[in-house]
């Protein structure tokens, strides 16, 4: 037990500021004053007990805490809750997010609207916006007509109206690219001509053509509204976060994508380490494995070290490391070993299976403190 | 025999070698592509040259005068009549023709811009190999860009890489010859713009004129059981190299053709190539006779199987053991049944003193037969096994000062281990028992961390030697501090199985004096036992083993409270929520009251109390248990037909049109979606059905309701309904064109036809229904099996990236570079072995606790 005769002051000093904090509320709903004082003394010995030693292994002990639930989780894709959009969730997902892949599989942003947008109408109005439509989302035929050089695209009326898109509209945005090489023919159908007369443009402008952007924004394919408290949330499939975050009426502080590499692009290291840190906690949560933050934390840190977003692997924090050995021993160990000969590289020797190879204790736990006894000749 | 360390490895740094070292570390030189002679001599000058080291027991290296074993063998060289091309530098010298001129040997870039790039690079290595290396990569884009060469105004001509090994300027080919006079020529200064420097790595060492012959203990022959002599397949490799090389000399001293001389040549350079690397894209893998492909240097080195991996990274030990384990519920959480055998044959070594003469004295004397001894160690070094012979002699001379190695004895601390060793209680320390029987025993509270069931499985132990070894196994690796798992914070050992069924029906049972005093000294009860005369409850008796000073009060699973007043079982009954793994609230708090020698004393007694309890009662459960009256089976069966008329209604209400889509859903997904939500509440309702149907005294539905295994979905699908059959999460869709099997119509959308099973476990499946249900079985299996594999890859990868972070003294986290990872561990500097769920302190708890005092 804690030593009592330490008075309340003292002992309380040694607590982090919001444990001291807490403590002491605690405290004051104690009877006595020597409760109170028993208490503050057993939080701070506990708290001091509980403290990390010297060279204990953290990086394994959260590779491990991470790593062994990977056997109990799922392999499948799910549905998110009430939209109809497929999650990467699971074992795939947590891969996913360790090997910062520049694309997930599954590119979601949570869209949140400021204060003066956050009504149903507006959101799903921002939802019609926010969608992006191109020509091939809203065709149903398209051909091409070698003599008079021309691509002809008929239009789907029913999705038009879907989108909320007016022919006139269409016309407009149509007339800007292509200029006077367009028309209009019925309702519903839009002849294009070729700049020349040159056969090989017509198999170019019918590609460019597909992919003619008429509205929304780039990227994303798929939008919907929920509710979650007082807010109204677009869930999108897909991401575009630099110019989600321009439109007018988002709530660019509260809005987030999952795509780690896009956060870090657009909002930095330290956005896309917490992000790394969300989406792996979700992650196992939705597996309902329980893993202490500070593994997550751990790693999340490691991952984002060097100012850049590094995956879990050769191409990244493996990859990166200082020790040959280490890196041979890992994988690619050939290529490893010519290019340290090549380059005249040195092994500093300083980390864990550096060690182990050549035969040394190893630089961890017991392995840490430097003190050698001196040998001492009997007699 | 003072084992201490006297000087440590710093750094290793790595150099290519050069012609000269090759010729300068050789012993020999190697002319004959022979190995033996007829008489089964090794052949001076050949690839076996005594000199290159001993390989033969008994006999001494020519070159160092040590035995076998003691010498690590020798290089030799092989002089190239041409040179060759070095495959793994095929990236080096197309960089580097690339980047120079051809006839003055300069970078084509301006002298200015050459000082500029190596400041750069001076200042990229001072801050590490990853920016050295980008640097590289830059310099060496920029080297071939200009047209033509800045010092002699000469025209670059076009380099092309012919792969595998060819290079072409404008088309002409560039000879391996021609190559080397070209990097002669480049300037020591300019070679550092690629990265290389002229003391470590010469480009023209990338083309070889000499190939360096390993030493015969890399590739030693083995005599086959017909006497036999078989190479290694390094050696076959340097045999063809040889001859051939042999052959191009003599070819070019005859005069031979140009294109003679080039086949040759060629051929020299694919044997060179696959002795390096035997899977080099373009050029056909070298075979053994047999038609095996050869396992050469890069082969040697890389993956699994590597020297990397196998060799150097992962070392052998011995005193160890592996035998198949099983279960004792009588010994304690933190030991180990070892089998007599192993026992034996397993010693630690333990040095004659003064006070423990006798006692050693004795194991000597025993020699083999348990308790004894089998090494005795003299104090200068000599090994001497304990025979029927030597004993005599043995014990004469024996006196303070010797070693003996011993057997293991009942309180030895060893390793325990179970592969796959996926978290740090995957191995810890035990207490030996010496037990009869030829398996490993452990207390059933440790199959969770290790994962460990009794079909089968075989274990891993180790002994360790010292007494540094064996004081930090049991401080740091012992069962008790394991039971706190690092990975939540929670208990990762505790009750299991019959261990829940057992306290949970003691707490709801009654005895009389006698029955309760027989049980609670079955589990190592040992005070005075105070009863009155009437009926002892059980829970008076789980009391006798909860520790004095607990107060607590929570909901356990089956909703009920417990309450637990001064270590007394007050209300309420023990289940999973009390003892279990990872939930256990009463465990958990012994363990942080008492500490981990309290939760072992804790755990060992209230497991043989619940085991001694089932002994008497009998708990088993079978088939019949699942047996449902007539009449619940007709409510079930109307529950599940009506399910299906409600699809049935939902398709023709869709065939209509009239369905509405749900939110950003197509018509038919809202379908499925609805027909999947109607028959699991079909499952759901006729699961209830079941479960307030079944008999009394239902052991499988204890075991649900307690957590001890199972749970309610197994009841019902056993006694009830199977339910819905599904891959990726939908109904079964896929199979013949617009249906699933033939047996339905086209476009059947209903239940049956979609994999829904109404048939239980119990009636058993028609063939229809059965088949569906294989399906969803073998998506689960398949997953299984991807699982596994990827999910130890991942393991792999973040053990390699995480291994070197540890926490330094002032409490920053530090990874291999002495980066700053974090200024403080978790943000907190909390270990969260030692936490509750996370938290550092709990403040309710710490409060109760001084409130309590």
């Amino acid at each position: 037990m804690s030593d009592s005769s330490k008075s309340k002051e003292e002992s309380a000093s040694l607590l982090p500021p919001k444990l001291k904090k807490a403590a002491e509320d605690f405290a004051s709903k104690t009877k006595t004053r020597k409760q109170s004082e028993d208490f503050l003394n057993l939080v701070t010995s506990t708290y001091i007990k509980a403290k990390v030693e010297p060279g204990e292994g953290v990086g394994v002990v959260a590779a491990q805490s991470l790593g062994e639930p990977g056997t109990q989780m799922m392999m499948r894709t799910k549905h998110y809750a009430g939209t109809a959009m497929d999650v990467t969730r699971g074992l795939p997902r947590l891969i996913e997010i360790f090997d910062a892949r520049r694309t997930p599989k599954t590119p979601m942003m949570e869209i949140y609207l400021d204060k003066a947008n956050n009504t149903i109408e507006k959101a799903e109005s921002m939802a019609h916006r926010l969608k992006e439509t191109r020509i091939k989302n809203i065709m149903t035929e398209m051909s091409t007509d070698f003599a008079k050089y021309s691509v002809t695209v008929t239009l789907d009326r029913n999705e038009l109206k879907k989108r909320n898109i007016t022919p006139k509209k269409l016309e407009n945005t149509l007339v800007e690219i292509y200029g006077n090489r367009i028309s209009v023919e019925g309702g519903n159908k839009v002849v294009v001509k070729t700049e020349k007369k040159v056969a090989s443009l017509l198999q170019k402008l019918k590609e460019d053509l597909r992919e003619t952007h008429l509205s929304g924004i780039g990227g994303i394919s798929y939008v919907v509204v929920q509710k979650k408290d007082r807010d109204y949330i677009l869930y999108t499939s897909g991401t575009n976060l630099k110019d989600v975050l321009l439109v007018p009426g988002v709530d660019s502080s509260r809005t987030k994508s999952n795509d780690i590499l896009e956060v870090e692009k657009v909002f930095g290291i330290e956005a896309a380490r917490n992000m790394l840190v969300e989406e792996t906690i979700l992650t196992l949560d939705d597996a309902g494995l329980s893993v202490d933050n500070r593994h997550i934390t751990l790693v999340s840190d490691t991952m984002c070290a060097d100012g850049r977003v590094k995956a879990v692997g050769r191409h990244g924090i493996s990859g990166d490391k200082a020790s040959i050995l280490a890196r041979a021993s890992f994988e690619e160990t050939v290529k490893h070993l010519l290019k340290a000969a090549a380059y005249n590289e040195e092994d500093p020797l300083n980390g864990v299976v550096e060690n182990i190879i050549v035969g040394q204790v190893i630089n961890l736990g017991t392995g840490v403190p430097e003190l050698i006894m001196k040998k001492v000749d009997e007699k | 025999m003072s084992k201490f360390i006297k000087s440590k490895i710093d750094s290793i740094e790595f150099r290519m070698l050069s012609p000269k070292m090759i010729k300068r570390m050789a012993v020999a030189k190697i002319i004959t592509p022979d190995t033996h002679d007829t008489d089964g001599y090794p052949i001076k000058s050949g690839l076996m040259d005594p000199r290159l080291g001993v390989i033969d027991p008994g006999l001494r290296c020519r070159t160092c005068k040590s035995k076998m074993g003691e010498c690590p063998g020798h290089f030799g060289f092989i002089d190239l009549a041409r040179p060759v091309i070095h495959v793994g530098y095929n990236k080096l010298i197309y960089n580097t023709l690339r980047g120079t001129c051809r006839p003055c040997g300069r970078i084509l870039m301006p002298q200015s811009d050459i000082d500029d790039y190596k400041l750069k690079l001076r200042e990229a290595k001072d801050l590490g190999a990853e920016e050295f290396e980008d640097m590289v990569k830059k310099t060496t884009t920029e080297a071939r860009k200009p047209k033509a060469c800045a010092h002699c105004s000469e025209k670059k001509l076009k380099i092309k890489f012919d792969k595998p090994t060819g290079y072409t300027e404008d088309g002409d080919r560039i000879m391996p010859t021609e190559i080397k006079e070209w990097f002669e020529k480049i300037p020591d200064d300019d070679i550092l713009l690629f990265g290389l420097s002229p003391e470590s790595s010469r480009p023209e060492w990338a083309i070889l004129t000499v190939v360096p012959v390993p030493p015969v203990t890399t590739r030693p022959s083995i005599t086959l059981e017909t006497g036999e002599r078989s190479e290694d397949d390094l050696t076959h490799k340097l045999v063809d190299i040889i001859r051939l090389n042999q052959r191009l000399r003599e070819n070019i001293e005859a005069g031979a053709p140009h294109l003679i001389v080039e086949d040759q040549w060629e051929l020299v350079q694919y044997h060179v190539t696959t002795l390096m690397d035997n899977e080099v894209t373009g050029v056909p893998t070298a075979r053994h006779r047999s038609g095996r492909p050869l396992k050469t240097l890069k082969q040697r080195l890389k993956g699994k199987e590597g020297r990397f991996r196998s060799s150097l990274a992962g070392k052998r030990v011995d005193f160890s053991a592996r035998t198949v384990v099983s279960p004792d519920p009588n010994i304690s959480i933190d030991e180990v049944g070892i089998p007599y055998e192993i026992a034996t044959e397993l010693t630690i070594p333990e040095r004659i003193t003064t006070l423990n003469k006798d006692r050693i004295l004795n194991y000597v004397k025993n020699r083999d037969k348990y308790p004894g001894a089998n090494y005795v160690l003299r104090p200068d070094g000599r090994r001497k096994r304990i025979s029927s012979e030597s004993i005599d002699e043995i014990l004469e001379e024996l006196d303070v000062g010797y070693i003996v190695e011993r057997h293991l004895i009942d309180g030895d601390i060893v390793l325990f281990n179970r592969q796959p060793s996926l978290h740090r209680m995957s191995m810890m320390a035990h207490r030996a028992r010496i037990l009869p029987g030829k398996t490993f025993r452990l207390n059933l509270c440790v199959c969770t961390p290790y994962n460990a069931d009794f079909d089968g499985d075989e274990m891993n132990l180790h002994v360790p030697q010292t007494e540094e070894a064996r004081t930090e196994a049991r401080l740091l690796m012992s069962v008790q501090n394991q039971i706190r798992s690092p990975r939540f914070g929670g208990p990762i050992i505790g009750c299991i199985h019959d261990h829940i069924s057992g306290l949970y029906s003691l707490s709801n049972d009654e005895f009389n004096s006698k029955e309760a005093f027989q049980l609670a000294t079955r589990a190592g009860y040992t005070d005075e036992f105070k009863h009155g005369s009437g009926k002892v409850h059980g829970r008076d008796i789980i009391s006798l083993f909860i520790p004095d000073n607990i107060n607590m009060e929570y909901t356990a699973k089956d909703k009920e409270t417990v309450v637990i007043q001064k270590g007394v079982l007050k209300k309420g009954s023990i289940d999973e929520k009390s003892v279990g793994v990872m939930s256990g609230k009463l465990l958990d708090e012994v363990l942080r009251k008492h500490g981990p020698e309290g939760a072992k004393v804790f755990l060992n007694s209230i497991t043989k109390l619940a085991i001694a309890y089932l002994d008497k009662r009998g708990f088993t459960t079978g088939l019949d248990e699942e047996d449902l009256p007539e009449k619940t089976m007709k409510e079930i069966s109307n529950v599940l037909s009506g399910a299906e008329k409600k699809v049935d209604e939902l398709v023709s209400k869709y065939r209509k049109g009239k369905l509405a889509p749900s939110k950003g859903k197509s018509v038919i997904d809202t379908l499925e979606e609805l027909i999947m939500v109607e028959l699991n509440n079909a499952r759901n309702k006729a699961g209830t059905l079941a479960k307030d149907h079944l008999e009394e005294n239902n052991f499988a539905l204890l075991m649900a309701k307690t957590g001890a295994r199972g749970s309610m979905l197994n009841i019902t699908q056993m006694s009830a309904c199977i339910g819905q059959q599904a891959i990726r999460g939908q109904r079964i869709l896929r199979g013949y064109r617009e249906r699933t099997l033939p047996h339905f119509s086209r476009n059947d959308l209903g239940s049956r036809a979609h994999g829904f099973v109404t048939s239980s476990y119990k009636s058993g499946m028609d063939p229809i229904e059965f088949f569906f249900h294989a399906m969803g079985g073998r998506e689960s299996l398949t997953d299984t099996a991807m699982r596994t594999p990827k999910s130890g890859y991942l393991q792999r990868r973040l053990i390699n990236a995480m291994q070197d972070i540890i926490v330094d003294y002032n409490e920053t986290v530090r990874d291999g570079r002495g980066v700053i990872i974090q200024f403080s561990y978790g943000e907190d500097g909390i270990d969260p072995a030692k936490t509750d769920l996370g938290r550092s302190v709990n403040l309710e708890k710490t409060l109760k606790d001084v409130e309590n005092k």
